[in-house]
């Protein structure tokens, strides 16, 4: 194998395979952590998208072929990639003080310092959307899965998360109690049930940058989104949507890096880099909130109603430890009922 | 004219032929004539404009193949896609030319087998290839290496050299190679002298198939690649998938730009060396 | 075959003559097979050892064995599965999940074991949270302990799950493949209805090839006859609008289908112009686009070797049979079509072939009902991680397609594949 050690793609010193989701948020991510980091560092970055899950990420690890150095990944899938050896513990004790001067470790909110081996970025949420020239508009998670009342297609994402907890919400289940009925096989198939009654309504799509296409294109009347995406949409493509925060998912994303990851030590860097004060805020770009402290004194005053934190009481958390346990039987459900 | 002896039916017939005719070739071109005016859309829609309707020159722009041209992710797509593709190309070429030598030999044993198995690379579905890939190349530890994507990319286009140089090699005299050992010339200057020459038309259109074959080629890097190896094909994969925009489309009015290029080329040999005799050349 | 005759016709050979000639033939011959040698080698190395890789992967999993190898051994001397295991069988479980917590494999070794029965994954990975903060040297009941983590360890069919994951060598992912399970007692029975999932989708991806290949048939047939009569030089231009697509690359088709067939492109927004419709028309994402784009992506597939063909027939026998007095179109079909059946043949199980293994555009066109089993091999390979039940998928194709290339070797002969 000589000739694969002179034909292989060499790994500099200094550079990093960064990947996060793309779209408006990825714009965001760059303005505000890639370049800076490149501009301070002079590390070669290669900034790339992935459309989220563990999957992508399970095969890089468990084959030894490691390509990422670091992922922005949702809360939701955290713990599970943390448990199965996907990710690397990262030493939060090394992330810097607040601008404010802050110890990290009280300037963090606690959920963001919750899993081991992630840092939190965002506090985002996910919601649905419409065109304000809907003649009927939804207004609840229920009216999202009545055709009746609003005809046209959906477009939801194509994974079990939030769809299920959607189904059972607007089937009548109290939020305090969603996790709880989906841990049930009744609760599972209830929800399936419910998804069955759209089933033919739905478009599926990918990734999250498609969420806001579809609404602009016609190929659906109500979206699933990331709240950013349509909060961006609005604000600089001055497309004329609306948010639904009713029945709103809101989680955290992370930074992390992955196992056998081969510029561990860069990665940390970035990271640090990455969740400064000042980096963090920079997300209101997509109104997506800090997960410091001190970073929300520089959010500005129109978008704070705009963050998933001025939503709280209408939806509910994402649970990362009942997808941790779940989301691989779910996943082949879900599979296996979108086929059929 | 028609002679004047059809039946009516016969004539109806005739007629209904070339309009049958003439609507599937529609359908084989269409889509690609759609493309390439898209791509000069000024709206970053994948449709035509009503000014695009009505010529309006405000309506077209160039700012796509800006874009292409300019960003770094197509920059290095572009300069990915030729590198496989010309590396897997001289790979593929020498190893199917010379495989496709001996298989012309009347004295090859077990030729039917041994041609089966050279040309099933073409035949294999590319998921069960990139799957045993994937596995394979994890445990010798070339995955992700350039060295890895470009021996699968060779091995897809073997077979296409296997086949042109053995069709060029079918119509051949085999008593100019007896002619040219028995006037004292090794193997070898046989080959370069005699042999080669003849079959050089075969050997072209081969790689130029073997070329487009890696060129072309998307399910291998989606299994195999790393993101720094990306090539066209996956980055218009990925962009179809999430973010559509007419940089795809003037991506693809390049790619459909080289395919006629490559086309006309292979053409050009095929007549070449349909209408020339040997001796002519 | 000249050599042949001169020393059948000359009869005063000496055995020195043969000798000499065997010879001779001996050394074509391996000068034959020395020039076919390397890339004979080429494609054992990189090509049938990877497609070997992945059958030998669809029946062997060595992970839980190898996870927890005590608890195995414990499990393999457990005999009587109708009641619990011992203490001893507790207790090494209990070591070997904290082990994994410590190492972060426990969610592997849950994920594994979730394969092989369903609803247990779960259970390992509360156990393995829970049994963190436990100090093990100081338990008095292990079975207590993991009871009380979760009841489920209290009953013998995880158990035998988890002792049945342990198998290194296993048919399981066959029958998975084919809508079957392997019960945790060696029983093979039929997946529940609603769990049936690849039989359906292998059926549908040979209803889909098949109507594929009649479609590029009915119309490639045409192009081909009409190519075959008109003069050649009239015929050559007339094949680029067959050969372009074909040199064209597969993405760019696809794309191009995208942009006509989309809810605002080409089709729709004419149709909505003109007033045709008053909503677009849903004919993307599902199997009406994966078929059209495909019979248009192979259809160049089928008319290469039906013109080849029909190029070879004499127009002489159809008129020797017209002048015989059958009419103009019995004499095409039982004069003309027999003879270009060859070309036929040819054509659709190319065709048929290519189709069944298709991948790049059904996942981005064919929406959820014009999925291929080519996709949901690429799922289990990049969505769910579940490569043995891929490797498993990717076999039953694989055997499918060999079985094709066969017939088509036998009727066609593989090294007459039109280019």
């Amino acid at each position: 194998m000589v000739a694969s050690s002179l034909l292989s793609a060499s790994v500099f010193a200094g550079e990093l395979t960064v990947v996060s989701f793309g779209g408006a948020y990825g714009a965001a991510q760059k303005k505000h952590m890639i370049d800076p980091y490149v501009k301070e560092s002079g590390t070669k970055v290669l900034f790339e998208d992935y459309s989220g899950g563990v999957a992508e990420l399970k095969a890089q690890v468990e084959s030894k072929n490691v390509k990422w150095d670091v992922l922005d990944i949702e809360y939701i899938d955290v713990e599970r990639a943390c448990s199965e050896g996907m990710l690397e513990v990262f030493p939060q004790d090394i992330l810097p003080k607040g601008d404010d001067g802050t110890p990290a470790k009280e300037d963090f909110i606690p959920a963001a310092l919750g899993n081991e081996c992630a840092v939190g970025n965002i506090v985002w949420s996910i919601i649905f959307a419409h065109k304000n020239d809907l003649k009927t508009k939804p207004t609840t998670v229920a009216d999202v899965f009545d055709t009746k009342k609003i005809p046209g297609k959906r477009a939801f994402r194509k994974r079990p998360q939030v769809n299920l907890e959607w189904a059972l919400m607007a089937d009548g289940v109290a939020l305090k109690d969603i996790y709880d009925v989906l841990g049930t096989e009744e609760g599972v198939k209830r929800a399936f049930a419910k998804l069955d009654t759209i089933k033919k309504d739905i478009v599926w799509f990918d990734s999250w940058s498609q969420a806001p296409q579809l609404l602009n294109d016609g190929g659906a009347v109500i979206v699933q989104s990331a709240n950013g995406r349509i909060y961006s949409a609005i604000k600089k493509d001055k497309a004329n949507f609306n948010i639904v925060w009713d029945g709103q998912v809101y989680d955290l994303d992370g930074w992390a890096i992955p196992k056998g990851s081969k510029n561990k030590d860069e990665a940390i860097k970035f990271i640090q880099f990455a969740t400064r004060t000042k980096s963090l805020a920079g997300m209101q770009d997509v109104a997506y909130g800090p997960t410091r402290k001190s970073s929300m004194v520089l959010i500005a005053e129109e978008v704070k109603p705009q963050l998933p934190s001025a939503h709280l009481d209408q939806g509910i958390k994402a649970s990362a430890e009942f997808w941790a346990d779940n989301g691989s039987s779910l996943g082949e459900k879900f599979t296996a009922w979108l086929i059929k | 004219m028609l002679p004047v002896y059809y039946s009516p039916l016969r004539k109806f017939w005739h007629y209904a032929l070339r309009v049958i005719v003439a609507l599937v070739l529609l359908f084989l071109i269409f889509p690609i004539l759609v493309t390439v005016p898209l791509s000069f859309n000024s709206e970053p829609f994948f449709t035509f404009t009503e000014g695009m309707l009505k010529l309006d020159p405000e309506a077209y722009s160039t700012k796509w193949y800006v874009e292409f041209f300019t960003d770094k992710k197509w920059n290095i797509a572009l300069k990915n896609s030729f590198y496989f593709a010309i590396m897997s190309t001289i790979l593929a070429t020498i190893l199917g030319t010379v495989a496709a030598v001996g298989l012309a030999s009347d004295r090859m044993p077990f030729k039917s087998v041994i041609t089966a198995i050279l040309i099933s690379p073409m035949i294999v579905p590319l998921v069960i290839i990139a799957a045993g890939m994937y596995f394979f190349y994890s445990v010798i530890d070339i995955a992700g290496t350039d060295f890895g994507i470009i021996v699968a990319h060779a091995m897809l286009g073997t077979p296409f050299v296997v086949i042109t140089v053995t069709a060029t090699l079918a119509g051949f005299d085999k008593s100019l190679l007896r002619a040219s050992s028995s006037l004292g010339a090794n193997p070898v200057t046989t080959f370069l002298k005699v042999t080669f020459p003849l079959i050089r038309p075969g050997v072209i259109s081969g790689a130029l198939f073997a070329f487009v074959t890696s060129f072309d080629e998307v399910v291998l890097i989606i299994f195999l690649a790393d993101p720094d190896q990306r090539t066209i094909p996956r980055q218009m994969f990925s962009g179809l998938r999430e973010q559509i925009n007419p940089t795809i489309l003037a991506a693809a009015s390049l790619l459909i730009l080289i395919s006629v290029i490559l086309l006309f080329t292979i053409e050009l040999l095929r007549r070449r060396s349909e209408n020339q005799g040997i001796f002519d050349s | 075959m000249e050599n042949t005759q001169t020393t059948d016709d000359d009869l005063s050979l000496t055995s020195e003559h043969t000798r000499k000639y065997n010879q001779a033939i001996r050394r074509e011959k391996n000068k034959a097979l020395l020039l076919v040698l390397p890339l004979f080698f080429f494609l054992l190395v990189f090509f049938i050892t990877p497609i070997g890789f992945m059958l030998y992967r669809s029946f062997y999993n060595p992970t839980v064995s190898n996870l927890v190898p005590k608890t195995i051994e414990k499990l393999e001397q457990w005999k009587d599965i109708s009641r619990l295991p011992n203490e001893e069988t507790f207790k090494t479980l209990a070591y070997e999940i904290k082990g994994l917590q410590k190492t972060r494999k426990s969610g592997k070794f849950a994920e594994e074991v979730n394969r092989r029965l369903p609803q247990t994954g779960s259970v390992i990975k509360r156990t393995a949270r829970k049994i963190k903060k436990v100090d093990l040297d100081k338990v008095a009941n292990y079975q207590k302990l993991l009871t009380s983590i979760h009841k489920k360890w209290g009953s013998p069919a995880i158990w035998t799950g988890i002792r049945s994951a342990g198998d290194k060598l296993t048919i399981n992912y066959y029958a998975n493949a084919l809508d079957y399970k392997l019960l945790p007692t060696g029983e093979i029975v039929k997946q529940p209805e609603e769990q049936r999932v690849y039989l359906p989708i292998l059926k549908r991806t040979f209803y889909i090839a098949f109507i594929i290949t009649l479609l590029t048939f009915i119309l490639g047939y045409p192009v081909a006859y009409y190519l075959s009569l008109i003069p050649l030089k009239k015929a050559s231009v007339l094949l680029i609008f067959v050969l372009l697509p074909f040199w064209t690359s597969l993405l760019v088709r696809t794309t191009a289908w995208i942009a006509i067939l989309q809810s605002n492109g080409v089709i729709n927004k004419t149709l909505l112009y003109f007033n045709f419709i008053d909503k677009p028309l849903e004919i993307i994402y599902n199997q009406f686009s994966t078929i059209l784009a495909m019979t248009h992506i192979l259809l160049p597939f089928m008319i290469l070797p039906l013109y080849s063909v029909m190029k070879g027939i004499d127009p002489s026998y159809v008129r020797a049979s017209q002048s015989l007095g059958a009419n103009p179109f019995m004499s095409f079909i039982k004069v003309y079509f027999p003879l270009s059946l060859p070309g036929l043949s040819a054509g659709s199980l190319l065709v048929f072939i290519i189709a069944i293994g298709y991948y790049i555009t059904p996942a981005l066109i064919g929406g959820v009902d014009g999925q291929l089993i080519s996709n949901l091999v690429a799922h289990h390979m990049r969505s769910t991680n579940n490569w043995e039940l891929a490797a498993a998928l990717g076999s039953v194709l694989l055997v499918l397609i060999m079985v094709l290339y066969w017939v088509y070797d036998r009727l066609v002969g593989a090294s007459n594949i039109k280019l």
